[in-house]
């Protein structure tokens, strides 16, 4: 269940649009839907749909408009209070929508058009549902009587979205709308998170019927588990009070279950005194600076963390579904423990990895147990063995493994993002997003998270061009904070028009972008696994980035020097316009440590020399 | 590899519409089998519908399969008729029959034996209605294939508990 953490919820500033100003006739506010009016008021399809939008306290919408949704846009203009941005793009009103949603923990809410409009948001929602994001995406359709005759910008939205949603709705009778608009958000952002589709059609948004509040819904089925079964908690507490060389592993599921979760797990783990690692997903959720935290694991995770996944007796895993990323060889994985898994989501149990004790339950509801059970049992660790665990530990973090050599003036893409964290760790205010590909991963490295909601990745789908809008989402619930977007120059071409939308609303959002020219991702497996035959992974032809910031109405900055890096970063933290700081690296830096596809947690590859003595087997190579 | 198991599984849902392409777009999505399907509204007032589904795969697929189901949300419960232990299952089947002479005969003995019903009869065709297990209709059919050219159709399994026990949530 995902708690929204109302203090950082606190309503953000209206702004006024920077161009284009509402030239509302005085007539227009007087028509306005009277909020106060008691539930059974009478009004449009469209006038519910912002009625229920403001009951479940949305502030704001990412959206785009389009014929079919033209009602809803007509109610938007007659009301002050949810917000509206316009993108450029509906993936990119997706993405925004999941970055609010990550940076504040409130449902985010999507608005746009039939045919086109809602098919472009198809990868938006498929991001969601892979991450787990509670999202509320509205898409027109048109009017009923039209619906399978191939109308103008008509498609079948419910169909495409049923495999990338967590449900959806094609609304047929105003009776239903009120209903339907509520359970969205309650299936959005209960149980496991994720998105929601409502379908809209034109007729039902100018039909007139009776609205009906949030208080009085009562879904028929859907009953996600939240509490966790006791007996399930006594047992995880004696497997763990009698484990020698025990390991957590939490991910998103601990972030989604609000930042009352990432306490309980930062105490158990200092209760325990037993390590922990964090997935791609879950970073934040324990802070980078514990000692007692080993960094993120899986395929470009740390060393130690693997070797303690690999090597450990008991496994405690909150919150994670053991991804392929992170369980590299399945056949290899942690083969000598007791593994026990807590999720919201029975279907992530046993789907992987089969499991000794599950426990489906919200993530901070089964840490609680399990610390009050540990507590009123006054348990102990076994302090002998997990000493002995720790030196084993400590002998493995020696290594070093996330060591990278900056010499010369060539910037190295790692040192770039450790003078980013540097320069702006004193601040308390810093959210990341990221695109998806080698920069992703060294910011995963390399950029340090003390607390959760902080860092905003598209980890499931992996969807280049996820972290611009992201960001502007993040900027949009958190208007005064530092959003940098670290990004690679093929990425950020994929959802680059939403610097219009930045400059549009006056978010100062940042795009770190570590340019290398190559899709180093691609690069790198290129070398791995097919010869170093580099088939297309080279962008000839890319923008000036400095000069594309200033088209924008932006701020362009670069650093081509590693004398300039400091100053750049710096500028660009200072600057209060959205920024595109164009970091030129070395080209040819891979991503290391990384585990290749299919091998399991030892064969770790610690740099490009280990590379050349471990040549991939076949069955890793048909693997992604 | 563990072992393939064959499970038939009772999905209790909202008849609401598009129910029907989520559990299957469900099964063929990611990957698992369906070998036979029924769907009927079984609660007019409260628009309730019971969809019976043969499916195989390993325990930890089977597992998968119904925690997958429970997932969709007008899902109201699954219920592993297999596991749950004895139940009944039964299929309907009409199959028509076109012979002449001592076949025809020979298809009727057999219809009898098999409790089929005859629902139409012309000079060169029969109609028979069957009910039974599924082998026992496999069988009917394999019989009548030898007597004629066939047209078959067969509406699945469905399936219940024996005993006082109701199918629920497990």
């Amino acid at each position: 269940m995902t708690t929204a953490e109302k203090t950082q919820t606190a309503k953000t500033p209206e702004t006024a649009p920077k161009t284009a100003p509402k030239t509302a006739p005085k007539t227009a506010t007087e028509t306005a839907p009277d909020m106060t009016a008691p539930a059974t008021q009478q009004m449009t399809g469209a006038e519910m749909v912002l009625k229920a939008l403001a009951d479940q306290d949305v502030e704001v919408v990412f959206g785009y408009p389009g014929g079919a949704v033209l009602p809803i846009y007509d109610a938007l203009f007659k009301q002050n209070q949810v917000r509206h941005v316009l993108v450029r793009h509906e993936q990119g009103a997706v993405h925004s929508a999941e970055g609010y949603a990550r940076s504040c923990g409130k449902v985010g809410v999507v608005l746009v058009t039939s045919g086109p409009g809602a098919t472009n948001a198809v990868t938006g929602l498929t991001d969601a549902l892979m991450d787990s994001i509670p999202v509320v995406c509205l898409t027109g359709q048109v009017p009923t009587h039209l619906i399978g005759n191939d109308a103008f910008q008509e498609a079948d939205t419910t169909g495409i979205t049923r495999p990338c949603t967590k449900h959806n709705y094609l609304v047929k009778r105003i009776e239903d709308l009120p209903r339907v608009m509520h359970e969205a958000f309650i299936v959005a952002s209960t149980g496991r998170p994720g998105p929601v589709v409502v379908d809209l059609p034109k007729d039902i948004l100018f039909a007139v019927g009776a609205y009906v509040g949030p208080e009085q819904i009562k879904m028929k089925s859907y009953r996600p588990q939240v509490e966790p079964v006791p007996d399930a908690i006594d047992q995880a507490v004696e497997l763990l009070r009698h484990a020698k060389r025990p390991i957590i592993y939490s991910g998103g599921g601990v972030i989604n279950a609000g930042p009352h979760a990432s306490e309980l797990l930062t105490k158990l783990v200092r209760t325990t005194g037993f390590p922990c690692t964090n997935t791609l997903m879950g970073l934040g959720a324990m802070p980078a600076s514990d000692p007692h935290f080993l960094g993120m694991l899986g395929m470009h995770g740390t060393y130690e963390a693997n070797l303690a996944m690999y090597n450990c007796d008991v496994m405690l895993n909150v919150g994670a579904r053991f991804d392929d990323r992170v369980t590299g060889n399945l056949k290899e994985f942690s083969p000598n423990s007791k593994k026990i898994h807590i999720d919201i989501d029975p279907s992530s149990i046993n789907k992987n990895v089969k499991v000794d004790l599950p426990i489906v339950a919200d993530a901070g509801n089964a840490l609680q147990a399990i610390l009050d059970r540990w507590n009123h049992k006054k348990c102990a660790p076994d302090g002998a063995a997990l000493s002995a665990w720790w030196k084993q530990i400590d002998a493995w973090k020696a290594k070093k493994c996330l060591s990278f050599d900056q010499q010369g003036d060539v910037i190295k893409p790692q040192y770039a993002i450790q003078r980013l964290y540097e320069l702006t760790k004193d601040r308390d205010d810093v959210f990341i997003t990221t695109e998806v590909g080698q920069h992703q991963m060294w910011a995963a490295q390399h950029f340090h998270f003390e607390k959760p909601n902080r860092w905003m990745t598209s980890g499931g789908l992996g969807t280049m061009g996820y972290g611009l809008p992201a960001a502007i989402g993040v900027q949009m619930a958190h208007r005064d904070a530092l959003v940098i977007d670290i990004a690679g120059e093929a990425s950020i071409l994929m959802n680059i028009q939403e610097m219009s939308t930045a400059v549009q609303y006056r978010l100062p959002v940042k795009v770190f972008i570590l340019n290398n020219q190559w899709m180093g991702m691609v690069r790198q497996w290129q070398e791995l696994i097919h010869g170093g035959r580099y088939s297309e992974s080279y962008t000839e032809a890319l923008p000036d980035f400095v000069k594309l910031a200033e088209g924008f109405h932006g701020v362009g900055l670069r650093a081509t020097n590693v004398n300039e890096l400091d100053d750049v970063i710096l500028k660009m933290i200072e600057t209060d316009a959205p920024v595109i700081a164009d970091i030129c690296v070395d080209e040819k830096e891979n991503c290391f440590p990384m585990i290749p596809s299919g091998a399991p947690h030892y064969q770790m590859l610690l740099g490009p020399d280990d590379q050349a003595d471990k040549p991939q087997s076949e069955e890793g190579m048909v693997l992604v | 590899m563990s072992e393939i198991e064959t499970h038939t599984i009772a999905v209790v849902v909202d008849n609401e519409p598009g129910v029907l392409a989520r559990v299957i777009g469900l099964f063929s999505g990611r990957g698992y089998n369906i070998e036979s399907l029924t769907v009927s509204e079984i609660d007019e007032e409260q628009s309730i519908s019971r969809i019976t589904v043969v499916t195989s795969g390993t325990p930890m697929v089977i597992e998968q399969i119904k925690a997958q189901l429970e997932r969709l949300v007008p899902v109201h419960y699954v219920s592993d008729l297999t596991l749950e232990g004895s139940h009944v299952e039964r299929e309907l089947a009409l199959i028509k029959v076109r012979n002449s002479g001592g076949n025809r005969v020979e298809a009727l003995r057999i219809a009898d034996t098999f409790r089929a019903r005859t629902l139409d009869s012309t000079l060169e065709s029969f109609v028979f209605e069957v009910t039974g297990s599924v082998k026992k209709i496999d069988a009917f059919i394999d019989l009548m294939q030898a007597l004629g050219e066939t047209e078959v159709c067969r509406t699945g399994v469905v399936a219940i508990m024996r005993g006082e026990k109701v199918a629920s949530t497990n």
